[in-house]
């Protein structure tokens, strides 16, 4: 059995060693994984805000399948991704599978709903506090949308975050639409899952610590830039 | 060209029940074109509520309200409020004032001129949020000038404020009486009703205990209620 | 995080656009995984890509969703080892022909301690029925590779239906040949692999080879291009150059030349032109 050090060793040993293929992987994943989480942003946040906002009948039961979505297992998401871009499926002809942005669209539908409904949590309670001041300027819906947004920039970073470490982590959604391919889709988890099949749980395990110092750094970038500016927040 | 002022404003009978109390009980009240309207009147009386229903954050059950022909949601884009506790966006001075400008697609230059109006010109940088309370009440206040209002609504600006910043704001309100803005002001504080007030109301358990100018109002009370308010009673 | 739809639009573009211009000189294989794993791609391939400049992408799952992915026409190239469903994938107009490629064999390994005994027995079906006698454990499969069809005719040439005994001695991890190696390796369960993944196989622990060289553990490879008459995207050309360079004395070579701890992993057996 390999100990946990042995891969810290390989993992420090595999970073400063300039291994072309490992760059290759950290950089696919981080553009996957931040792109899908960028466009799950541009889709999530406003349906969060709408939501937060609006008062409807019916709006219960949003709720509970907006936080229900949360939970969409990847592999399912996978699934359907596939079953669409396969050249079979009804977008076939865009050839997109085992293609980076397949592995993309996969991951913003994974994490879409995980923006909308904690940006709704997030955006909700704003609203409460400035719903009568919005009122009292006649503000349009859209108006008030993107105010909102805009003042809750700093918490909504964090719900950014929640969608980025779910993307970053996940294996089922790109292993399927990616193909886990050499130099063209393999990404750190599914390297990760290539590894432990092979038997060399130490590489994978030295790979998943890379995974969380990727992850960490993303997360320290992304605090480093709200202490630097929330003071705007402030109150 | 302008449509019709929105004052005068008729109320008659005008009723509100919140968990089965009559928080507003068949108010009818005239309030004239011009001026300053203090409404006064214990905790509990009605007054925010009576507010929140002329600047149509809230539909009354039953009663009408006309405002010199026009309802209240053709009105309320012609008022502003400023609540007790000012709502600031979480971004600059500045950018407080020119969201309200932006919105109403009203000329963003004159960011600078309102904030000199309310003394936060060399504030405009700074988070809004980060002011002291009585900058935070002058900033609400520019943000609602800022929207050119017929009617102002100011309930109980200045409650826990500064002497100081009491009297910038008073400062502040004169301006806009002057330039003929019709001004409806909640306050406890008599001597700023005095102050301020061409006419002041006078409301007690959800109805009008009294109504009359400013000068008599204080001079001979016209209700026993207010008499013992003004001599500083607890009323119920 | 600022939102910039400008950036997201960049990067979808370059996405699409690097895809785009590896597609016209590139095939994609839909592959068994012990092909994959043992490296044999990384050592033959670069061959063939410096004799053409045809990219070949390998996508590694299991011989049941390789074909069913191929019959999605999702790849130009079929290379798996489940002859009947091979010869099935061609008979339905999925595939263009079917060729032997290459050979290796199947062996069952176990902990050192070898609790059915299974060392040394006469055939394959009797160390399976040792192994049902002593209700050892058993890891399969589970699926519907390649080599869980190999055991469960060989299952049924012992006479024994294992299925009773789901989840009690006989364990289907319904995983790719690594994930139930490890699986097996951790609970001390009897495996049935490829040899190949096996000598690459990292996480042995105590576990040997404790039965093989039985004719009826014989592994056959095929490769089949996928048929552009039912797939008309695949890049058949290609396709055809991929598989005619593996069945060729080049690509049988490459392949006999493939070794891992001084082992010869697959054996070409193409028939000769």
């Amino acid at each position: 059995m390999q100990s946990l050090s042995d891969s810290f060793l390989l993992a420090i040993s595999l970073v400063f060693s300039g291994d072309q293929n490992l760059w290759e992987i950290v950089a696919l994943s981080l553009q996957v994984s931040l792109s899908a989480t960028v466009l799950a942003c541009i889709v999530g946040l406003p349906v969060g805000a709408l939501v937060a906002m609006a008062r409807f009948r019916g709006r219960g039961v949003l709720l509970t399948l907006m936080n229900a979505l949360m939970g969409l297992p990847p592999v399912v998401v996978g699934l359907l991704v596939y079953l669409h871009l396969s050249r079979s499926g009804p977008m076939g002809f865009l050839g997109l599978l085992y293609t980076p942005t397949a592995m993309i669209i996969a991951q913003t539908i994974l994490i879409a709903p995980i923006i909308a409904a904690l940006s709704r949590q997030v955006l909700q309670d704003l609203n409460a506090e400035y719903a009568d001041q919005f009122h009292s300027f006649s503000l349009t819906r859209g108006q008030a949308g993107r105010a909102l947004l805009w003042d809750g920039r700093f918490a909504l970073m964090t719900v950014a975050l929640a969608g980025f470490g779910r993307a970053i982590a996940e294996v089922g959604a790109v292993m399927i639409v990616g193909g886990n391919i050499d130099h063209l889709t393999r990404v750190m988890t599914t390297a990760i899952a290539l590894e432990t099949s092979k038997g060399d749980l130490a590489l994978a395990l030295a790979l998943g610590i890379i995974l969380l110092f990727l992850a960490m750094s993303v997360n320290a970038a992304v605090q480093a830039l709200q202490q630097s500016a929330g003071r705007w927040a402030h109150g | 060209m302008r449509d019709a002022a929105i004052m005068p404003l008729h109320l008659q009978d005008v009723s509100l029940h919140l968990d089965g109390r009559a928080v507003l009980d068949r108010i009818t009240l005239d309030l004239g074109p011009v001026g300053c309207t203090m409404v006064m009147g214990p905790n509990g009386a009605g007054k925010s509520q009576l507010f929140r229903i002329l600047h149509g954050l809230r539909e009354p059950d039953a009663g009408r309200i006309d405002w010199n022909g026009s309802a209240t949601k053709d009105a309320r884009w012609r008022q502003a409020m400023v609540f007790q506790k000012p709502v600031l966006l979480r971004r600059s001075v500045a950018a407080n004032v020119d969201f309200v400008l932006h919105a109403r697609r009203s000329d963003r230059t004159r960011v600078s001129a309102l904030l000199d109006l309310v003394g936060l010109a060399d504030k405009a940088g700074q988070p809004a949020r980060q002011l002291s309370g009585g900058e935070q009440q002058c900033l609400a206040l520019a943000r609602a000038l800022a929207t050119d209002p017929e009617v102002l609504f100011l309930d109980e600006p200045t409650a826990s404020l500064s002497p100081a910043s009491v009297r910038a704001i008073e400062t502040i309100v004169r301006g806009a009486l002057d330039r003929g803005t019709r001004v409806i002001f909640i306050t406890h504080d008599a001597g700023q009703a005095r102050r301020l007030a061409d006419d002041v109301v006078f409301l007690h358990q959800g109805r009008v205990a009294a109504h009359g100018p400013a000068d008599t109002f204080f001079s001979n009370p016209p209700a026993g209620v207010v008499r013992k308010y003004l001599a500083g009673d607890i009323l119920n | 995080m600022k939102r910039n739809p400008w950036f997201a639009t960049v990067t979808v573009t370059v996405a699409l656009a690097s895809v785009a211009s590896a597609q016209d000189r590139s095939i994609l294989v839909q592959s068994t995984t012990s092909t994959a794993n043992s490296g044999l791609y990384e050592y033959v391939l670069p061959m063939f890509e410096n004799a053409t400049g045809i990219t070949v992408n390998v996508v590694a799952v299991g011989t049941g969703q390789a074909i069913r992915n191929a019959q999605n026409c999702d790849g130009d190239v079929l290379l798996v080892h489940a002859k009947a469903a091979e010869e099935k994938f061609v008979a339905d107009g999925y595939g263009t022909k079917r060729t032997d490629l290459m050979y290796n064999d199947f062996i069952i390994v176990g902990p050192a301690e070898d609790p059915a005994k299974i060392r040394g027995a006469a055939d394959a079906k009797t160390a399976l029925a040792q192994i049902a006698e002593a209700r050892a454990l058993f890891a399969s499969r589970g699926d519907d590779s390649g080599t869980y069809k190999k055991e469960r005719a060989l299952w049924q040439a012992a006479g024994i239906d294992p299925s009773g005994a789901s989840g009690d001695w006989y364990r289907e991890t319904g995983s790719g040949m690594g994930a139930t190696l490890n699986a097996g390796i951790g609970m001390g369960a009897y495996v049935m692999t490829d040899r190949a993944t096996w000598i690459s196989f990292a996480n042995k622990q105590d576990y040997t080879v404790q039965f093989d060289d039985d004719p009826a553990l014989f592994n056959q490879y095929g490769v089949i291009p996928v048929n552009p008459a039912r797939c008309p995207d695949v890049n058949g050309t290609a396709a055809q150059a991929f598989t005619d360079w593996l069945t060729s004395s080049a690509g049988q070579n490459a392949i006999a030349a493939y070794k891992l701890a001084d082992q010869q992993l697959f054996f070409p057996n193409a028939p000769k032109e």
